[in-house]
């Protein structure tokens, strides 16, 4: 068997540089890897180390004139990409390698229809016109799950949800049925279920038409369930390369062990996960060492003074890796440590299952947002947003709030703090009734309990000193009068949350993101908080600062008694932090109870599909999944009867016309669900 | 105490007392009246802010950065020079009083009723060296014939010699050239020591504040090593000040830009015109500020009601054409003045509150453009974390919108403040010459252009007032929209992303 003529796509030592020549970004310098035919290759970093950019030069759309490439080789099918002209590119675009993005939001022209713009590609590479353009472009939608798709083809983008648009963009770049694919970061703006749903249809459509993916991505669990091989990149250089199912049983990497490490679980409770100190290193000097070396724990003077060289471990897999450990023509390496995680679960964690006081309760909480219509505004229908949620939080606890994306849970957060004043309810907070408050009486109360957002880039003032910024709460809230105090505090603050003193005298663009994360925290800290509610406070941010800020949130658990309202779609971020999990569909919960129960034992299916759809690391590939069909509905009009009838695999009659009740399991769960039965 | 020393307003404020005492006290020292008019004092307030912000910015790293990156640019920096050089001699005829009636007696002193400028005082001979009518450029002769008694008792019509334009020459078209060229020489040699001396100056300064060496400093501008564009300055400064001295020079002997139907020197009127085009520029813009920031920001911030009937406002205002609303703004200021002449105690005084009243209007119906904007930035701002994160911290709203707001939508104000300053001084122009404008006595380009309307019909064509009109207005408005092209690049996000 000629090895030769497996490889489809070559890249040699590949080295991209951006900005000025004096003092250029290496932003890929030196990288390799080979992908087979049908085959799915992943590429595995965190931001900012290179992955995208490598995939940009395969089909040489590196920006420029910011940005060159200055070596290496590109060979796909024989042929040196590098070497050809724009327009000898254009015909390789799209045509023999297509590519999809990230955000199916901006990829499509919102000005021309689905069908249209699968037509232009069909015209340019196939030259397909009238009725065969037609019946290709619905067999192309067909292909990747659009139902009814001939009356879909005349629809605009703004008309299909978030995953229909994913659709059409793979569709789009399947239309020519390239050799090879590249996805960069596919499924990162989607929810877990679409996700399920997409990751599923690429595989499907590999499995037909044979071709090659190159998948580029940051989350292990993507790569965990859907590739073949895998490259791990740090600092723009692969660090590591092996077949799936032997890196993920044996990575060996300082690197890629730490990534794994970094991982929140179930597994991980009560300890404190590992993360990796430091920061990548700025791109823009020579490297004379290992690029990991600072960070790394095991690393030793040669990893500094000499740089590490691409090596080949024939194991009964084979491996390379960038390591000095793993060299065997160096005779200095010290004995591996690996580190074994601390054992000891903290105290708080037994103490707090059950003890507290409630803090904080939702009764009811419904938040419906008029739609205007004409032109003297009449209100012609609503938004139920949150439709009647009932929650408690104790005190020191953490409660999880999980769903898919526009499912409320973040009017939830919002309309508890009062930053949208619910339409009915009641939340009852610290014993004090929060609807009925207003003005000065809700200015004091809202120190006790603050925000944490998604986007640390957008949630600090770009003109305000960190010093400012943290004084802020204090200023309004008058918790500190002098200035000498405020002065003590803001240091104290920085030092809690782990950042220096000096940190006060600078602007939030100085930082990184989960530095920035940190301020946010500690800027909620100084009116001294009893409640944080946290909105996905980590998706933005990477696996190992994400593990960072998780260990943070649980020691000033641990340590002041905070309580949580964790909105997430991150079910292995729930499984370390949280104590409660309450599951929220369409606006109202359905089923809600402690972590342990409703993440191991789920009752209601539509809990039970979710969780299906996590890509887990440690899950076991080939597992029966149960892949949720469609997407949540409409919160205008809400399906009559349960709101997840429509997509329940076991919908009764009953289901159609009544919502079912709340019911308590025998194992303390509190779930709606006409099939499960209840203890009372 | 100490802190209030190095606090950045500190010495702004200690210059500023300072000048205001002078303004106070100093005419009186030297024996004449103040007679500051209101927009005079309007533009020294104007000119306080200015000395306050710059010396905010300058300690602030954030705002300083966008500036420095105006300034790299070098059609900010020639552009500055001229700027600067057109707002100094409008500050200078920004100052004024009346001179004393020197047969009045000594305890009742009786003053002028005639106020005058400090730049009236610079340029006394222009201003008092009038012929009786037209005369062209450079002229020896008057531009139309008169009836000539000569010593013999016999009468010709021919053109008669200038009483200042050229007196010195014997024979006027044989002298003529050589004297123009000899004389612009000497002001040309004398412009460029002036000039060089003016850079070594500055060099001198830029060299202490970055702790270097003169020299090599200088060496270095030349060569154009520096961050900043001083080359580029020095060069505009010395071409300037050429020009300036040897318009000096010739202007003891000719009219440099001819005269007026009255005799009076162009040159004169139109240098006397910047001050006019200046007040425009800036106090309606400072009197549309107000308006714009605070209706802006409140629809943006607040919505509901308020940004109803704020949209109301500034649609229905919008929707009146702007020139019908200044002319019957001004008419009715017209009717108010000289139904109460017993308020004005000079005509300047009058004339004064007229073009006031022209910037009010002005800035009244010129708010419109930037609330808009301004509203629809702050609705974009007010979903933004970081203001949610305040209203979570119990920050009440009026100090959100001082502290988160307002800061984060100040450079769109700046970008549109500085490139509406060119449209309003061209502005005034088109609206003297409607003849809504300023006050018929008032000196403007406007009144200038509107003068010479008339008499570009006849023949020989007096085309000279609007050709220095047209230069001078050319020389402000062209460095003022280069200006703020540069400032808009910098400070626009959506540019710096781009670069």
């Amino acid at each position: 068997m000629n090895e030769q003529n497996h490889i489809l796509l070559s890249v040699r030592d590949l080295q991209v540089r951006f900005g000025n020549p004096a003092r250029p970004v290496r932003a890929v310098d030196g990288v390799s890897f080979d992908i087979r035919r049908g085959e799915t290759f992943a590429l595995l970093g965190e931001s900012g180390c290179g992955k995208s950019i490598t995939a940009l030069s395969i089909l040489q759309l590196v920006p420029s004139p910011a940005g060159h490439i200055v070596n290496g080789q590109i060979h796909f099918q024989g042929e040196d990409l590098l070497l050809k002209s724009e327009s000898q590119m254009r015909h390789v675009r799209g045509n023999r390698i297509s590519m999809i993005f990230q955000e199916p939001m901006t990829s499509l022209n919102p000005v021309m229809t689905i069908g249209r713009q699968i037509g232009e590609v069909l015209v340019l590479h196939e030259g397909l016109a009238g009725r065969a353009l037609q019946d290709r472009i619905v067999g192309l939608l067909d292909a990747v799950g659009i139902p009814s798709a001939s009356r879909r083809l005349n629809d605009y983008p703004h008309q299909l949800s978030g995953g229909m648009k994913q659709r059409v963009m793979i569709a789009m770049a399947l239309a020519a049925s390239p050799d090879l694919l590249i996805a960069d970061e596919p499924t990162t703006a989607l929810d877990v279920t679409i996700q399920a749903q997409v990751m599923d249809l690429l595989a499907k459509i590999q499995q037909e038409q044979g071709m090659s993916i190159l998948l580029i991505t940051h989350d292990l669990g993507v790569v965990a369930d859907n590739v073949d091989h895998v490259a791990v990149m740090y600092a723009g250089q692969v660090v590591e390369q092996a077949r799936r199912a032997e890196l993920f049983s044996n990575p060996l990497h300082p690197y890629t062990r730490k990534l794994f490490a970094a991982v929140p679980g179930s597994h991980k409770r009560g300890q404190k996960l590992d993360t990796i100190k430091g920061s990548v290193p700025p791109l823009d000097r020579k490297f004379t060492g290992c690029r990991f070396a600072e960070r790394c724990d095991d690393a030793w003077m040669r990893c500094y003074e000499q740089v590490p060289r691409w090596l080949f471990l024939e194991n009964d897999d084979p491996h390379g890796i960038r390591c000095h450990q793993y060299d065997a023509s160096i005779d200095d390496r010290p004995s591996l440590t690996r580190h074994a995680p601390a054992e000891a679960k903290s105290s708080v964690e037994r103490a707090s299952q059950s003890a507290g006081e409630p803090l904080l309760e939702l009764q009811d909480l419904k938040v419906h947002f008029p739609i205007h219509k004409g032109l003297f505004k009449r209100t012609v229908g609503h938004v139920y947003a949150v439709d009647g949620v009932n929650l408690q939080i104790r005190k020191g606890q953490t409660l999880a709030l999980v769903g898919e994306s526009g499912c409320g849970k973040t009017t939830v957060g919002k309309a508890l703090l009062q930053l949208i004043r619910p339409t009915a309810g009641h939340v009852r907070f610290m014993g004090k009734e929060l609807t009925e408050l207003s003005g000065e009486s809700l200015r004091r109360l809202r120190a006790r309990m603050q925000l944490i957002f998604q986007d640390p880039f957008a949630s600090m003032n770009p003109r305000m000193l960190v010093r400012r910024i943290l004084e802020e709460g204090m200023r309004a809230q008058g918790v500190v009068r002098s200035e000498q105090e405020r002065a003590e505090r803001v240091t104290a603050l920085l030092n809690f949350v782990g950042l220096p003193e000096s940190a006060a005298e600078r602007y939030p663009h100085e930082f990184s993101g989960g530095q920035r994360q940190r301020i946010c925290i500690a800027r909620s800290l100084a009116v001294e908080p009893a409640l944080l509610v946290c909105d996905e406070p980590t998706s933005a941010l990477d696996v190992s600062v994400q593990a960072q800020t998780l260990n943070l949130f649980k020691s000033l658990q641990e340590q002041i008694g905070l309580s949580y309202l964790f909105i997430t779609h991150n079910i292995s971020v729930v499984e370390y932090l949280a104590h409660q999990v309450a599951v929220m569909y369409l606006g109202r919960i359905i089923e809600q109870g402690p972590v342990a129960m409703v993440i191991d034992t789920p009752s209601h299916p539509y809990t039970q599909a979710l969780l299906a759809a996590v890509p887990r690391i440690e899950g076991k590939r080939g597992e029966a999944k149960i892949v949720l069909e469609g997407e949540i509905p409409s919160a205008i009009n809400p399906p009559t009867g349960c709101h997840y009838h429509p997509r329940c695999p076991l919908a009764e009659p009953r289901c159609h016309t009544e919502y079912p009740s709340v019911r308590r399991t025998a194992d303390g769960k509190q779930v709606a669900c006409h099939l499960v039965p209840g203890v009372d | 105490m100490n802190r209030y020393f190095s606090a950045f307003w500190f010495r702004p404020l200690l210059a500023i007392s300072f000048i205001t005492l002078l303004l106070a006290v100093g005419p009186e020292l030297l024996g004449v009246k103040s007679a500051y008019l209101t927009t005079d004092k309007l533009i020294f307030v104007l000119f306080a802010g200015i000395v306050l912000l710059v010396s905010y910015i300058h300690q602030k790293k954030h705002l300083l950065e966008p500036w420095r990156q105006v300034f790299r640019q070098r059609r900010a920096m020639i552009s500055l020079v001229v700027l600067v050089t057109y707002a100094s001699i409008g500050m200078l005829d920004s100052i004024h009083f009346r001179t004393p009636l020197p047969d009045s007696g000594h305890d009742n002193q009786q003053y002028s009723v005639e106020s005058l400028s400090v730049l009236d005082v610079m340029l006394d001979r222009l201003r008092s060296q009038e012929e009786k009518t037209y005369s062209a450029p450079f002229a020896a002769y008057l531009y139309s014939k008169e009836t000539i008694t000569h010593a013999d008792g016999s009468q010709s019509r021919e053109y008669p010699r200038l009483v200042y334009g050229g007196r010195h020459l014997a024979d006027p078209a044989r002298d003529r050239a050589g004297d123009i060229l000899r004389t612009s020489l000497i002001g040309i040699v004398l412009g460029a020591v002036i000039g060089k001396l003016l850079c070594l100056l500055l060099a001198w300064r830029i060299a202490r504040a970055s702790q270097q060496k003169v020299m090599a400093l200088w060496w270095q501008i030349w060569k154009g090593q520096t961050e900043l564009p001083w080359r580029s300055l020095f060069l505009t400064l010395i071409l300037l000040s050429i020009a300036i001295t040897s318009a000096w020079m010739l202007s003891k002997y000719y009219h440099v830009f001819g005269t007026d139907k009255v005799g009076k020197d162009v040159l004169y009127l139109s240098i006397k015109s910047i001050r006019t085009g200046l007040v425009i520029g800036t106090l309606t813009t400072l009197i549309m500020l107000p308006f714009a920031i605070l209706l802006g920001i409140l629809a943006g911030y607040y919505r509901g009601w308020v940004d109803d009937v704020i949209q109301y406002l500034y649609t229905t205002l919008s929707s009146i054409p702007g020139v019908l609303l200044i002319a019957a703004a001004i008419l009715s200021i017209q009717v108010y003045i000289s139904t109460h002449p017993e308020l004005f105690t000079t005509g300047t005084q009058r004339a004064d509150l007229r073009l006031l009243a022209l910037c009010v209007i002005l800035g009244i119906t010129s708010w419109t453009g930037l609330c808009r904007l301004l509203r629809a930035e702050t609705l974009k701002l007010r979903e933004l974390d970081y203001i949610q994160a305040a209203t979570a911290l119990g920050v009440k709203n009026f100090v959100i919108l001082g502290r988160h707001v307002l800061p984060n939508v100040m450079h769109i104000v700046l970008i549109m403040v500085v490139l509406d300053f060119s449209a309003l001084v061209l502005a005034e122009a088109v609206l003297s010459y409607v003849g809504v404008g300023v006050d018929p006595s008032t000196i403007s380009w406007g009144n200038m252009i509107n003068g010479a309307r008339l008499e570009l019909a006849r023949e020989p064509m007096v085309w000279w007032s609007l050709v220095a009109a047209f230069v001078l207005m050319f020389a402000l408005v062209l460095p003022a929209n280069l200006f703020s092209d540069a400032v808009r690049d910098a400070f626009d996000p959506r540019l710096r992303e781009s670069r």
